[in-house]
């Protein structure tokens, strides 16, 4: 296991109150292993990757434990933090474009981000891994502002697993691109994880087609809670949870027509977590829900590798 | 009802206007009434130049753009027929008003002698119109409503007017899987009632699962466009066919394309000294499907 999450809470500070954004979630993640994240905004996934890597001012770890390569990460440390970062855990954010500085043409701000972190930096091999993504050296002259947005997501990528992180946090990478860049981003994953550049992934995305990919295994959340986790082809083809068969559901796939079989949404939305209702979150919407529901369902493995938190399931 | 014929837009660049873009450049295509047309494109394809042109946003550079007969002025009177939803549901409403407040502003912008209770009936109609409960989202602040709440809202505002065009650019790429189909299925009644719609998106999935005819665009030319079932059942320009397969499904493997080895003039022919593509001849492929390709006949189907 690179990684284990063991019953994590955190939750943010607000006027209101805290709002509970990660209510208890335990999983694993396996040497090698790709884990998509899926669920609707606000279900916690982006909180999750984020408490991996640093937690921001308004975040609070109440709970939980997180062990990579079976040493504890000092989440709720900021400072101790620092050294995991970069060097064991990496993250390459949504928003490329923001995470390059716009004053420095690229390869200067490699070296001088390096250089804070007390690595010299290896040319050869930052070539080689352009090479790997399909950039052209001279991207390393250029400002970001030169640079086309898929072009900027790969060039983050490349930084962000430089020194070879054990796991990398990828946060919604593709939302903003086009479909072939998309792809092409994807594969650059892919090859990264192959080549031995990180050794697991956390994949972020809302994009349950784009994950199934991908990803070896798909977890998909719901109001801060763990709803399923499974192998990505048993999760697209007999997912149990009434959450995931409903988001499965809800997809448009090229070639299905309003007119011939109209899809149709989940109704509804999640719960508040400032005061969350006690029993299964997603039971005012679960078409499946009865009494029985109003109490807390665990997470059981139903069969190897599949894990559901559904009374009915 | 909406006709754009052979629309060119320039944009200049540079520190004296020195250079010129071609964002768009020779683009034909009418959109009828009870019709959806998805204007499919990745970024930098000319499609939200196109929807800005439309809504009199961009003023055009050459060609036509009518609307019933009439070229397009931008004022009250086109307003009434012709409105646009964009992207981010957000960023349309004030943060300090409630919600609401965007049909007032109708009101009194257009119908300022309409009694008070007739406009209060006319709203909750609309409302009801976009599968709205009236008593959930009148009265609320923007950040009380979820984004897919506001977007139907933006719809219904334009409901409000006597509608006969919806310019809806990207409207959905905002929105979570389960609500993102609410929204879709939503203008797909609207064709019942006699509205046309301009989807604009870079998702191929969305786009057929609405649009009766589909114009996909590249370099601001377009490259294919015909009925939706004939553009992506039987896609007969490289290009179309490359941007098919890069879609993500959930049941089927990634296909990489078959290398283009038949057609020559693809590449060599449609694509402009500055990289842009030109104007190019279309040639019928079946039934109103035009693909930008001067020897389709050379070209075997896929």
């Amino acid at each position: 296991m690179t990684l284990t999450v063991t019953d994590l809470r955190v939750s943010y500070r607000t006027l209101g109150g805290e709002v509970k954004a990660l209510d208890g979630v335990s999983f694993g993640v396996r040497d090698g292993e790709i884990l998509g994240l899926a669920g609707e905004s606000g279900c916690g996934k982006t909180t999750l990757g984020k408490s991996l890597i640093r937690l921001d001012g308004r975040m609070r770890h109440v709970g939980g434990t997180v062990e990579l390569d079976g040493r504890e990460l000092p989440i709720a440390d900021d400072r101790r933090m620092n050294a995991f970062r970069f060097h064991e855990v990496s993250l390459v954010p949504q928003y490329a474009m923001s995470a390059l500085n716009p004053t420095r043409r690229i390869g200067r701000m490699v070296a001088e981000l390096l250089k804070s972190r007390g690595v010299r930096l290896d040319r050869d091999k930052l070539e080689r891994r352009l090479d790997l993504v399909g950039l052209p050296r001279e991207v390393l002259d250029r400002y970001p502002l030169e640079l086309s947005g898929g072009m900027k997501q790969r060039m983050v990528m490349v930084v962000s697993t430089l020194l070879d992180p054990s796991l990398l946090v990828a946060d919604e990478i593709t939302s903003a691109l086009d479909v072939s860049t998309q792809k092409a981003v994807a594969r650059a994953l892919l090859g990264f994880r192959d080549s031995g550049f990180v050794k697991s992934m956390l994949f972020i995305t809302h994009d349950l087609a784009l994950t199934s990919h991908i990803a070896d295994t798909i977890m998909v959340m719901y109001a801060g809670r763990l709803t399923e986790k499974a192998p990505a082809d048993v999760m697209v083809k007999a997912p149990r949870h009434p959450y995931t068969r409903m988001l499965i559901n809800s997809l448009p796939e090229v070639g299905v027509r309003h007119a011939e079989r109209p899809l149709s949404g989940i109704a509804g939305s999640p719960p508040s977590l400032l005061d969350p209702p006690p029993g299964c979150r997603f039971r005012d919407r679960c078409p499946l829900a009865d009494e029985g529901c109003a109490e807390d369902p665990p997470v059981t493995e139903t069969e190897p590798d599949h894990f559901v938190a559904c009374w009915k399931a | 009802m909406l006709r754009l014929d052979n629309v060119t837009k320039v944009f200049r660049t540079g520190t004296f206007g020195g250079r010129t873009v071609t964002a768009v450049g020779g683009v034909s295509f009418d959109v009828r009434p009870g019709e959806v047309v998805s204007l499919i494109g990745e970024s930098g394809s000319g499609k939200s130049t196109i929807g800005r042109m439309i809504l009199g946003l961009t003023p055009v550079t050459s060609g036509s753009i009518t609307m019933d007969g009439a070229p397009v002025r931008p004022g009250k009177d086109y307003y009434r027929a012709v409105q646009g939803v964009f992207q981010d549901p957000f960023s349309c409403y004030n943060p300090v008003f409630k919600a609401d407040r965007v049909f007032a502003l109708v009101k009194e912008g257009y119908f300022p002698r309409v009694p008070a209770a007739e406009w209060e009936r006319r709203v909750e109609a609309a409302v009801r119109d976009v599968r709205l409960n009236p008593g959930e989202v009148l009265g609320k602040y923007p950040h009380q409503l979820s984004g897919g709440q506001l977007q139907r809202m933006l719809i219904a505002r334009a409901l409000l007017l006597d509608l006969k065009l919806l310019v809806a650019d990207e409207i959905t790429s905002m929105l979570d899987a389960s609500t993102r189909i609410d929204v879709l299925n939503l203008l797909a009644e609207l064709k019942t009632r006699g509205l046309g719609v301009l989807y604009v998106t870079h998702d191929l999935s969305l786009g057929t699962y609405l649009a009766e005819r589909t114009v996909v665009l590249r370099g601001g030319a377009v490259v294919e466009m015909g009925p939706t079932d004939l553009v992506f059942g039987d896609p007969r320009h490289p290009y179309t066919r490359a941007l098919l397969a890069a879609v993500p499904r959930l049941n089927a493997p990634w296909e990489d394309p078959a290398p283009v080895t038949s057609c020559l003039c693809h590449e060599s022919g449609s694509a402009g000294g500055d990289g842009r593509a030109a104007a190019g001849r279309m040639a019928e492929a079946g039934p109103g499907h035009l693909v930008a390709c001067a020897r389709l006949a050379d070209c075997p189907p896929a």
